[in-house]
């Protein structure tokens, strides 16, 4: 040790840096565990300050659904707490257009604010990030 | 027969394959991702509505519900629940499930 730091002051090599992370949504919730999963880690993320970002393309367009009632299934109902990711500082929801409408979907089945983007945009987007997380 | 489908149509080709392997007669239950293809505007209504010409098209109730997809179902797919899947199974002599 040649400094007395104590392990706190590391903010310049590792909590001080901001880096873009996306989170990329690709399933629908409850048949598959990837929706519940990637809630999960986006709040963990929540603690670290970064720049987070959640993409919702293709069937992941499904997880923000308004009206989802799990009391049939027998399976715990997570979609409020999307709700409950602005709380978090996590207000960066995109969701692509394309993929709505090809589930006969709009803006307004979603039960939070998003962003809407165009396929294109979504890609460009992607390739901003720093780092991407797959569900 | 009995066709069953739990995978969302457009993100696996279960349901396509289930579609062009059903006779006239059969009846199609979807469920749990399944459900999706029973829904308006879903890329695969069309297929779905011609489908229902000649086989009887039923989805399970609670895994709409679940998904918020339980006002916004095809007309003339029938909605049955746990109760009418067990009644189904045993109604049809054979069950194929498209895993």
């Amino acid at each position: 040790m040649t400094e007395s730091t104590g392990g706190i002051d590391m903010d310049e090599d590792s909590s001080g840096t901001v880096k873009k992370f996306a989170f990329i949504n690709r399933k629908a919730p409850y048949g598959t565990v990837y929706a519940l999963e990637s809630l999960e880690v986006v709040l963990i993320s929540a603690a670290f300050d970064q720049d987070v970002s959640l993409m919702f393309i293709d069937d992941g367009v499904y997880q923000i659904k308004k009206g989802q009632g799990t009391k049939g299934i027998g399976m715990k109902n997570f979609s409020p707490t999307y709700r409950a990711l602005e709380g978090y500082d996590i207000e960066k929801l995109y969701v692509e257009k394309e993929s709505l409408e090809e589930r006969g979907l709009t803006e307004a089945d979603l039960l939070v604010d998003v962003e809407v983007l165009s396929r294109a945009d979504m890609a460009a987007l992607m390739e901003e990030q720093d780092v991407i997380l797959s569900f | 027969m009995l066709h069953i489908v739990n995978k969302s149509p457009l993100e696996k080709n279960a349901l396509d394959s289930c579609l062009t392997h059903a006779q006239a007669g059969s009846t199609i239950l979807l469920i749990e991702d399944g459900v999706y293809a029973v829904t308006k505007g879903n890329k695969v209504e069309p297929a779905m509505k011609k489908v229902m010409e000649s086989c009887t098209v039923c989805a399970l109730w609670p895994d709409l519900e679940a998904r918020g997809m339980q006002d916004t179902v095809i007309d003339g797919v029938k909605q049955v629940d746990y109760n009418g899947f067990v009644d189904l199974v045993a109604e049809n002599a054979t069950v194929q499930s498209w895993l």
